[in-house]
């Protein structure tokens, strides 16, 4: 069986300021696979998503995701992934309905795909509302509908299920396995490990900006 | 999506948030005002300067104002993590240089209007030669527009920035300040033929620096 890398990082190393935040990471993630990063805080969880998307420069070690080699090129492959970190990317003075218009719109895609998304995380009814009144838990539906109406090939998510309530879990958790059937790509960080564990994920420990786990064992790869 | 959308998708962004925020109508526009208002104070034992200085003194009011709108430009994206929202929306940096310069563009139109009116009040200007004066507002505008955002993403990452930006801009406007001065001296005086010269100047740093914000404004977003 043939496998279809969409992550491909190997000895990793990431430097905040002098602070190598990664420092060998090793990760492989096929197509359609869920991954779940686990690790105590400040491991480098994040800092591995914001490497996988482009937005922290890799120092050292490879790193190829979705095709692309991000030490030549950390851009490119931005239109087909979403990122959800601890902050939603959002602007104080749109509503809700205009921040997901216009994320929609910037990865070319429609109002009604917006709208869409806003709908299957509940936020018909705060579409009018700034983002500036919005609940914590709120935000985060907001970024987890930005990251779904941009209809990603790899969803990167940084303790996604953290500020929802039991209706906002559900929600995600039923989301993430539509996404995973219709072969896109999950990795995301979590401390919960019964709600990754119920996902199916596959387990990936950080732990002081190395990784355990994060290779593929072609064998048990092909077996499964 | 086209670049011309991607630009025009920012542009409205920007634009809507002012609206919204009315930062530009309740503070920008006072600002100049204000401005205005204390250079007439200051010169008022010599009334009869003001006509003669009045260019000066709009484009130096201008020129102020234009620091606070690009400073309110970076300032919306640097909340909640929304500059690097913008790095992961995939939008072209040009693109984004344009909108967000076209943005400004458009609130300096919209404040230089309203502070033309408060010259010819304030100052006892007569207007003459509007066939130089309009087009030479347009390309200076574009110019201040351009150079700012371009300076704008350089300091915006930095905790510093709000200082930095004036000391950045100020330097490389310069010419925009002379040249729009002495094309206005000109048009007024209904010297149109050398108005024109100073006008054709504006227009070269108006493309100059738009061109040099397409170019490099994406990799100084990444390093913001």
């Amino acid at each position: 069986m043939n496998r279809l890398p969409v992550v491909s990082i190997r000895n990793a190393v990431c430097l905040l300021g002098r602070f190598p935040a990664l420092a060998g990471a090793d990760l492989e993630v096929d197509a359609g696979e869920i991954v779940w990063l686990a690790g105590p805080n400040g491991a480098g969880k994040t800092t591995l998503l914001r490497l996988l998307s482009g937005l922290v420069p890799l120092h050292s070690g490879s790193a190829r995701v979705l095709d692309v080699d991000l030490a030549h090129d950390r851009r490119s492959h931005r239109r087909s992934l979403a990122l959800v970190g601890h902050e939603t990317f959002g602007y104080d003075d749109l509503t809700g309905a205009s921040t997901l218009r216009f994320a929609a719109r910037a990865a070319g895609r429609s109002a009604a795909d917006a709208d869409a998304a806003g709908a299957r995380f509940g936020l018909d009814a705060l579409a009018p509302i700034a983002h500036a009144a919005l609940s914590a838990g709120q935000r985060r539906r907001l970024a987890l509908a930005i990251a779904f109406a941009r209809d990603p090939r790899l969803l990167l998510l940084a303790e996604p299920h953290a500020g929802l309530d039991a209706d906002g879990r559900r929600v995600l958790d039923a989301a993430l396995a539509t996404a995973v059937d219709e072969g896109r790509t999950v990795v995301f960080s979590s401390h919960e490990s019964d709600r990754a564990a119920a996902l199916g994920a596959r387990a990936v420990t950080v732990e002081g900006g190395r990784t355990v786990g994060g290779i593929i064992d072609a064998a048990a790869a092909a077996r499964r | 999506m086209s670049f011309a959308s991607e630009a025009v998708l920012i542009a409205a962004k920007d634009l809507r948030i002012e609206a919204r925020s009315r930062v530009a109508t309740a503070q920008i526009l006072p600002f100049g005002g204000i401005v205005l208002l204390l250079f007439a104070f200051a010169l008022d034992p010599r009334r009869n300067v003001l006509p003669t200085v009045a260019p000066g003194l709009f484009w130096i009011a201008v020129l102020l104002s234009s620091l606070l709108a690009v400073s309110r430009s970076f300032a919306i994206e640097a909340d909640h993590g929304a500059r690097d929202g913008l790095r992961l929306a995939g939008l072209d940096g040009g693109a984004i240089f344009l909108g967000k310069a076209a943005a400004v563009a458009v609130e300096l139109l919209a404040l230089e209007v309203i502070l033309l009116v408060g010259v010819v009040g304030l100052y006892d200007v007569e207007v003459h030669g509007l066939v130089v004066i309009v087009p030479a507002a347009i390309l200076a505008t574009v110019g201040l527009a351009a150079a700012g955002t371009v300076y704008g993403v350089l300091a915006a990452g930095l905790r510093v920035r709000e200082t930095l930006v004036p000391l950045l801009v100020l330097p490389a406007v310069a010419p925009v300040l002379l040249a729009a001065t002495r094309a206005f001296e000109l048009a007024l005086g209904e010297e149109l033929a050398d108005a024109w010269r100073w006008t054709s100047l504006l227009g070269v740093f108006a493309v100059v620096s738009s061109m040099v914000g397409v170019v490099a404004f994406g990799p100084l977003l990444e390093e913001s």
